[in-house]
């Protein structure tokens, strides 16, 4: 599969994924395609978090605190959750 | 910390438990891993049942395996999965098919938070029937021939590979596409009365190499329940987490409530508490002496020194204690053979071997259809975990 990840538009968490807070960040688990992911930074949890309230994936970078020297690997985890339908794609 | 150190110092709920419902079963299979065959009287009841499931959901445990026994003889079966669903405990649940009607098949294609796992030990009746009992192979088929007519996809056709049947993996496969399953190939292990047929069942040194690059190949088209670590030296091993999540982050919850380190590890020496005790599942899976214990840094021991230590961690847990060997030491199926010479230098010695503390099989085996072979004389249902 090949991940399509726009950071300029909209998303958000798919409504049947669930998260569990961990140490390392937090477990996410998605109901429909039975598929369990590992979001290894709670940074990264806090950008998915928010992803909804924001109007594209950078405006949620910037309000979760992430650095302009980390978004290309933020970017690359968000295309990898796109590309396995834990987030998804929503209307601006 | 690397992902899998975290886990291996375990975490504060499982990912995913096992779940046997019932020990009783309509089949007995020769390998069952909890020598199943009779429900015990102390069966959790339903409202005990529903208990562990409000705990599992204020834990956040996503979903869980539930097995047995046949878990759908259950009278309140599909209550507890209409239960597990509506507060978020996902299911999935294996079973030899005997239950699944058009109507169910119907039922389970419409649910979102409910998986299938059909289990099929052989992809011919032959080679099937021998482990599974007469007449199983016709009814699993059937099972998943109404899933498929339901509309029901990418359901789990549930494989336990043995020696017999390691030379048919591309027919399972042809099986599983043509009723839109996905494979699932896990490991055979000597739990339960797989103790009594292992030495015949298990896949040979050079069919574990075979398998491993058949798995390989596959990725992640092919499930394994995280089962195969153990070949990981290999090569980059297979996908999935790699390591043993014995009481770090899965665990078995028996019939009875017993809660057991593993789903093949139904034996005293593995067993942590009970769901019927004040703190429930909650305070046995934080607090429990074992488990404690189980997420302590391990010791290599005589592993600790091969170069491959850091690739299968000295294996299966289960595998070792149910084969007689130490279990700070090699798997049985070691890649690199150690295994078989520390069974070798326990050969003919009994007292080596654990006495079973449980078992359910039924007194009087199910009629075979041939006495002279050995293990059609042995008498149901593996369960398993999936990471």
């Amino acid at each position: 599969m090949t991940p399509t990840f726009d950071r300029d538009r909209a998303w958000a968490l798919d409504e049947r994924v669930a998260l569990r807070a961990e140490s390392f960040g937090a477990l996410a688990y998605h109901f429909g395609t039975r598929r369990l992911s590992f979001l290894k930074h709670p940074l990264l949890v806090r950008v998915v978090e928010c992803l909804s309230d924001h109007d594209s994936a950078a405006a949620a970078f910037r309000a979760a605190g992430v650095g302009t020297a980390q978004e290309p690997a933020f970017e690359r985890a968000l295309a990898t959750l796109a590309g396995t339908g834990m987030i998804v794609e929503r209307a601006a | 910390m690397k992902l899998t150190d975290r886990f291996m110092e375990g975490l504060d709920a499982p990912i995913c438990l096992t779940w046997e419902l019932t020990y009783a079963c309509n089949l007995a299979c020769v390998h069952c891993l909890s020598s199943s065959g009779r429900r015990d009287p102390r069966e959790l009841s339903t409202d005990e049942a529903k208990a562990v499931i409000d705990e599992l959901q204020a834990m956040q445990v996503f979903y869980v395996n539930i097995g047995g026994g046949e878990p759908t003889v259950r009278k309140d079966f599909w209550e507890l999965v209409e239960y597990a669903t509506a507060h978020r405990v996902g299911v999935k649940f294996s079973t030899n098919g005997s239950r699944i009607t058009p109507e169910r098949a119907a039922w389970l294609a419409a649910s979102d938070y409910v998986d299938v796992q059909v289990s099929l030990d052989g992809a011919t009746a032959e080679v099937n029937d021998a482990v599974r009992g007469p007449g199983s192979y016709a009814t699993a088929i059937t099972a998943m021939q109404r899933l498929h007519d339901a509309g029901m996809r990418g359901f789990k056709l549930s494989v336990v590979v043995t020696r017999q049947n390691v030379g048919q993996l591309d027919a399972f496969e042809a099986i599983a596409q043509r009723y839109g399953a996905q494979l699932r190939i896990t490991r055979l292990r000597p739990s339960g009365r797989g103790a009594d047929v292992w030495d015949e069942l298990h896949p040979t040194a050079r069919q574990q190499r075979e398998l491993y690059d058949w798995l390989a190949h596959r990725g992640e088209q092919v499930l394994t329940g995280d089962s195969f670590f153990h070949l990981a030296p290999f090569g980059d091993g297979l996908p999935g987490l790699n390591l043993c999540g014995a009481g770090r982050v899965v665990c078995l919850i028996d019939p009875i409530g017993d809660v057991y380190a593993c789903p093949f590890a139904i034996h005293d020496e593995f067993l942590a508490g009970n769901v019927r005790e004040p703190r429930g599942f909650t305070g046995v899976w934080r607090d429990s002496e074992l488990f404690t214990e189980l997420r302590r840094p391990q010791s290599g021991g005589a592993c600790g020194s091969c170069s491959f230590y850091d690739a299968c961690r000295g294996g299966c847990m289960a595998a070792k204690f149910f084969t007689g060997l130490p279990l700070d030491g090699p798997d049985p199926e070691c890649v690199l053979g150690h295994g078989e010479a520390a069974l070798a230098a326990l050969a003919g010695d009994a007292t080596a071997l654990p006495k079973s503390t449980q078992d359910h099989s039924r007194r009087t085996p199910t009629p075979r259809p041939c006495d002279d072979d050995p293990v059609a004389e042995l008498v149901s249902m593996a369960a398993r975990q999936d990471l």
